[in-house]
């Protein structure tokens, strides 16, 4: 897999280890990560590895550009033979499908969209061959998700689905950026879901809410650490379908500080995942049933 | 103690230098748009360069100090007045304990910065004072400051010798520069040469959209990209990339239209490609940029790219040692 290596403006050195989106090029970047972080490179500000890609933020002060470009390469070579293994957790989130407020929000911003005419659960089921709406989002619930990237606003999780590429859903993003989403929607761009943390601007399709919190800038929910930010990327995501009743009945346990996520640990190795990922996920599935 | 808002502004909001370090989390650096301007004040007042000070976005504040300190306004040239009497911009003022100090209109430029001798000592978030909007943390809980809101401050004392600080004329930064430098690069590869040429060659306008998040263009055509099959995950619109982190400064253009800075309380990382970024010497221009002010795009290499940083870096040395020697 043979990396591209261009700077952005004079503080970036952007990586991009393939075009394409795939677990392997994700677990490269991942790896690079790790080994610049380990590295005793000097003048390193910030590494973000998402994707496909990673992106370095360096102080040219501190190291030239051109000398931490060939070091960076030096290292991009390794990460291609680093074993893909990782602990991790896989993480339970309850989504309320077809939900009033992302209905909404998608009719006021529909000049903005491919095909104003219909709804964007509508449009996702027709694009990627669902019958209907209901077999689409039960596609999107079945089976688990990777998180391959964590940004965007205030810790927003991307979610690469952990099935064959021909089963994957794949929707482009809004013609024009919305400058309003409701805080927690399901989102889904390209390949990639993802979970807005805050209410504001966004380009993806909009599929559904959960109630459970990603952010925490109060410190006020016990599932999340200092850093504010609840994901990090290698978590594994299950999504659960849940009716209205339950997903008023989470948000009540939410605000009284009761809600507790259901969430396991695991090892997870792309090799594996490779082999038989039919399998592989199920047996992952029914660890966090008997959980 | 400390100092009473009465009157709000436009949006004005606590920052300091920022907060670096978390973009990984989709946390942005924050911080004062304006960073040579937040740093003058600062240094006029006798205050370390990252203490928390006010950033006023076109309209300024009313404010009622009830103490006694030293203040500086710096950046845009938008004149202020104490207890009705006209006061000078980049310098250090004394105040004393009940004066209220004015804002006049905006005359050029987009962003002030009042910095008040001790800083305003809320609560460090992440290791810095600045407020993000977007997540709602930082400066005065997370929002822009309101009126009745009581701004602390921190250590009371300050030097007599500081009073009366003052920058000279060829020291102060031209806000009026309309052109804005660019290193081409990260994914300009997606445009056709044609297209890269004619988006250095024309004017661009800046849109209502323009904020602490991004700055966003209009005017120039739309631009070309080079026909591609669609890698596996970006989406088809041949605008957008597999989602990928977003540099401080770089340009992005959603469905090749209208032109995006991103600027310090920018999204992370999305899926729009971007075509190069804007030179780090170049992003305090953006924050005194007004809408419907006509600005150019210049390509410069990366050699270029650090001698303006080394300039940049000079200019600010040069002015402390004024400062501090005067």
């Amino acid at each position: 897999m043979g990396s591209r290596f261009t700077f952005g403006g004079d503080e970036h050195l952007l990586v991009e280890c393939a075009d394409e989106m795939s677990m392997r090029a994700f677990f490269k970047s991942l790896s690079a990560a790790q080994l610049i972080k380990k590295s005793p490179l000097i003048g390193l500000d910030e590494i973000n590895a998402g994707n496909a890609s990673y992106l370095i933020k360096f102080n040219p002060d501190s190291i030239k550009p051109a000398e931490l470009l060939s070091e960076i390469k030096k290292i991009d070579r390794i990460a291609e033979d680093s074993v893909p293994v990782i602990e991790t957790r896989v993480v339970e989130i309850p989504v309320f499908y077809k939900d009033p407020w992302t209905h909404e929000t998608g009719m006021r911003f529909r000049e903005r969209h491919q095909d104003p005419a219909v709804t964007d659960l509508e449009y996702a089921a027709s694009l990627n061959g669902y019958a209907t709406v209901e077999e689409f989002i039960y596609a999107h619930h079945s089976s688990p998700w990777f998180v391959s990237m964590v940004g965007f606003v205030a810790g927003c999780p991307w979610l690469y689905q952990m099935v064959e590429r021909q089963y994957q859903i794949e929707v482009p993003k809004y013609l024009r950026p919305r400058t309003d989403t409701p805080r927690h929607t399901i989102g889904h761009g390209g390949c990639f879901a993802c979970i807005y943390a805050v209410q504001g601007a966004g380009g993806y399709q909009m599929f559904g809410v959960t109630p459970v919190p990603i952010f925490d800038p109060l410190a006020t929910h016990s599932h999340i650490d200092e850093s504010m930010v609840f994901f990090r990327p290698g978590d594994i995501v299950k999504f659960r379908a849940i009716s209205s009743p339950e997903y008023n009945s989470i948000s009540a346990d939410v605000r009284d500080g009761i809600f507790s996520l259901k969430t396991i640990p695991i090892e997870f190795d792309l090799r594996e995942f490779e082999e038989n990922s039919l399998s592989y996920n199920r047996a992952l599935l029914d660890k966090l049933d008997g959980s | 103690m400390g100092v009473k808002v009465l009157n709000s502004g436009l949006s004005t909001t606590i920052q300091d230098l920022g907060r670096p370090g978390y973009f990984n989390l989709g946390i942005p650096m924050s911080g004062a748009m304006d960073q040579k301007a937040m740093r003058i004040a600062n240094l006029l007042v006798g205050n370390p360069e990252n203490a928390a000070g006010l950033e006023i976005v076109f309209t300024g504040p009313t404010l009622r100090f009830d103490e006694a300190c030293l203040i500086a306004v710096t950046g845009a040239e938008m004149p202020f007045k104490l207890d009705g009497v006209s006061q000078s911009l980049w310098q250090s003022i004394q105040v004393e304990k009940g004066q209220t100090l004015e804002f006049d209109y905006l005359r050029a430029g987009a962003r002030s910065y009042l910095s008040i001798s001790g800083g305003i000592n809320v609560p460090l978030v992440l290791g810095s004072r600045s407020t993000y909007l977007v997540g709602s943390f930082g400066g005065m809980h997370g929002r822009p400051i309101a009126a009745g809101d009581i701004l602390p401050l921190g250590c009371r004392d300050f030097l007599a010798s500081q009073v009366g600080k003052k920058l000279p004329t060829e020291m102060l930064p031209n806000i009026g520069v309309r052109e804005i430098r660019v290193l081409l690069g990260l994914y300009s590869y997606r445009l056709t040469e044609g297209s890269i040429s004619k988006f250095f060659s024309e004017k661009w306008v800046v849109g209502s959209e323009a904020d602490r998040m991004g700055y966003r263009f209009k005017g120039g055509q739309v631009l070309e990209f080079v026909e591609r099959k669609a890698p596996f995950g970006a989406g088809s619109d041949p605008s957008n990339i597999v989602d990928s982190s977003y540099a401080y400064g770089s340009i992005q253009v959603p469905s090749g239209t209208e032109p995006i800075i991103l600027h310090r309380d920018a999204v992370s990382a999305g899926g729009y490609f971007t075509l190069g970024a804007v030179i780090s010497a170049d992003m305090d221009l953006i924050a005194q940029l007004q809408p419907n002010t006509c600005i150019q795009f210049v390509s410069i290499d990366m050699d270029q790219a650090l001698i303006a940083r080394a300039e940049r870096v000079a200019e600010m040395k040069a002015i402390r040692g004024y400062i501090s020697n005067s």
